[in-house]
């Protein structure tokens, strides 16, 4: 860091694997190694009474060693083994075509796309409803409360309604399951935004005031930058819960492609394995998107030479 | 300016001066639900161009208020005040003075230059002109050099510095100073003080100054207002004969310490009824 003091942004492109090395790497590996023996074992200890229940069906002798051996490769496990999951995800990702409605990359990106377009549309409402919040006395009073009530609903109540409606009036596809993403991450940017752009405080405004600085000019000189390090903070939330919003405009429309359909077919066919594999697909998504949204932050702020 | 060792008793004369502000009978008073407070209560009071005025008095004596009131910040409730002969907003509208604040209140995602630039991009100067503007002002206050340097990366000091560049940058007379230095240690804030002085003494401009420190405004001033608070007033004006040209070690000639003495008085006055 004293080597960097001459240059402000340059603690920003530490060596990636600099980071890892002295960073959280190691404790983070010895978690997951834990999270995947108790995972083994809840495997062989979940799936033991089906598996025995077939050795006696079948009249044949068993061991403890072919016991855990069978209770992992069942083919509608109770619970899948890691190595079933990953085996699943392999087979249907790398092994599959990337065209083919079997290969996950394809439902992911289904998901993707409108998560993504409900998220830009979620994040540009929300700064708009904050910067009318923000500017505007009766808006402070009457929208925020309706924000606030818009979250207490349900999405899976909401979001098959949403999709009928849209649908009647002639609005099918992407833009229902985007808009039910919209409904979920619009909330967060509103609240950090709200925040954010109430961060400078009343003497930045009054020099701004003493400069005879228009409202425009206040707002994109002073509140709109002091507001960026929320409308990050904002955004990592919203993309995670616009995947989230997706996944469940998926769900009850009897949709045939996406993640979300993929888990409500493996469901209606007992088929864990599957079903699992689209929830890692889902988690990984979602760590990429926060990602993402971190990256952007980190190289804005850097530009903003935020201190590293 | 030219440093002039001579008295500056006769620039505070009205005759000869032009007033760049005039307060008639000035009152504010503050609605709060504990009941009215009154901040200021029948200021009279005319700074003259190319004075140095400082206001000094305890917490709560109106000293920012009125500093405030010049800038239109505050509304006064009672009274008139002109600032260049104009309503206070109007002045304010005509960018007629700087502000610097006790924080420097630098934008800290702007780098020093890109801050001083800020009221210049608000006026709409050409971009040519800012960066002339921005390195001339840079140079007034001794940070040529810190440029490309975000606020983070400066002494607290040298921030305040900037912040002064900030206010200077464009063409305002009046530079209105709301205690800048009071959050500074000693040793930084008497370079600072004797930079300040030269730089009043190159620009030319008339200064307004809150401070709470003694040896401050007597060492800045060539007028001194003494106020007390509840309500706040003015309750003695002292206008220093000390040269224009102070070392430091003015501070330890009896003149000083005598204007030092008598401000002390005022401020005991002040406090009599407490």
């Amino acid at each position: 860091m004293t080597a960097a003091a001459g240059t402000a942004p340059a603690g920003a492109t530490t060596p990636f694997f600099r980071r890892a090395v002295e960073g959280k790497t190691l404790p983070i590996l010895i978690v997951l190694g834990v999270i995947v023996l108790i995972w083994y074992a809840f495997t062989v200890y979940l799936n033991a009474p089906w598996q025995i229940d077939a050795y006696e069906r079948a009249g044949t002798e068993w061991t403890a060693a072919d016991l855990v051996r069978d209770t992992m490769a069942q083919e509608r496990p109770v619970l899948p083994s890691p190595h079933q999951v990953v085996a699943e995800i392999w087979k249907t990702t790398v092994g599959t075509r990337l065209t083919s409605k079997r290969n996950l990359f394809y439902h992911a990106w289904i998901t993707l796309s409108s998560t993504l377009l409900g998220f830009v549309i979620g994040t540009a409402l929300g700064v708009l409803l904050a910067v009318g919040i923000v500017h505007n006395r009766a808006m402070d009073k009457s929208v925020m409360p309706w924000v606030i009530a818009s979250q207490t609903i349900p999405i899976l109540a909401v979001a098959p309604m949403i999709i009928v409606v849209l649908n009647a009036i002639g609005l099918s596809g992407l833009l229902p399951k985007a808009l039910i993403s919209t409904y979920l991450s619009f909330f967060p940017v509103v609240v950090g935004m709200v925040k954010g752009f109430r961060s400078p405080e009343a003497f930045q405004l009054d020099l701004m005031r003493t400069y005879n600085a228009s409202g425009a000019q206040t707002f994109w000189k002073l509140r709109w930058p002091a507001a960026l390090p929320y409308l990050f903070t904002s955004m990592k939330v919203a993309v995670a819960i616009s995947l989230v919003g997706a996944i469940v405009g998926e769900l009850p429309t009897g949709a045939v492609s996406g993640l979300g359909a993929r888990l409500l077919a493996g469901s209606y066919y007992g088929q864990t394995v599957q079903i699992w594999s689209a929830l890692f697909m889902a988690a990984a998504l979602a760590a990429i998107l926060v990602g993402v949204v971190g990256i952007g932050q980190r190289m804005v702020m850097a530009r903003m030479g935020e201190k590293p | 300016m030219n440093a002039n060792p001579a008295i500056r008793q006769e620039a505070s004369s009205p005759q000869t001066s032009q007033p760049v502000v005039e307060a008639k009978g000035l009152g504010l008073t503050f609605e709060t639900n504990d009941g009215p407070v009154r901040a200021l209560a029948d200021v009279d009071l005319t700074i003259n161009k190319g004075e140095f005025v400082s206001f000094i008095g305890p917490s709560g004596c109106g000293k920012t208020t009125f500093l405030r009131v010049i800038a239109d910040l505050e509304q006064p409730t009672a009274g008139e005040i002109l600032v260049n002969g104009m309503t206070p907003e109007e002045a304010r509208r005509k960018r007629a003075y700087g502000y610097v604040f006790q924080a420097a209140g630098l934008f800290p995602w702007r780098t020093i230059e890109q801050n001083v630039a800020l009221p210049l991009e608000i006026m709409g100067y050409s971009r040519a002109e800012q960066k002339e503007r921005v390195h001339r002002t840079l140079d007034l206050v001794n940070l040529a050099g810190f440029e490309k340097k975000f606020p983070w990366q400066l002494s607290g000091g040298m921030q305040q510095r900037a912040s002064i560049a900030r206010a200077l940058a464009f063409d305002a007379d009046l530079l209105l100073m709301d205690e800048p230095f009071g959050a500074l240690d000693e040793i930084v804030r008497d370079h600072l003080n004797e930079q300040l002085l030269e730089l009043w003494a190159r620009t030319g401009k008339t200064i307004g100054f809150v401070t709470h420190s003694i040896p401050e405004a007597v060492y800045l001033s060539t007028r001194i207002v003494v106020m007390s608070p509840r309500p706040g007033r003015v309750t003695d004006v002292i206008v220093s004969p000390l040269p224009r040209e102070r070392p430091l070690d003015i501070r330890e000639t009896p003149e000083f310490l005598e204007i030092a003495h008598r401000v002390r008085d005022g401020l005991r006055a002040g406090h009599g009824d407490d």
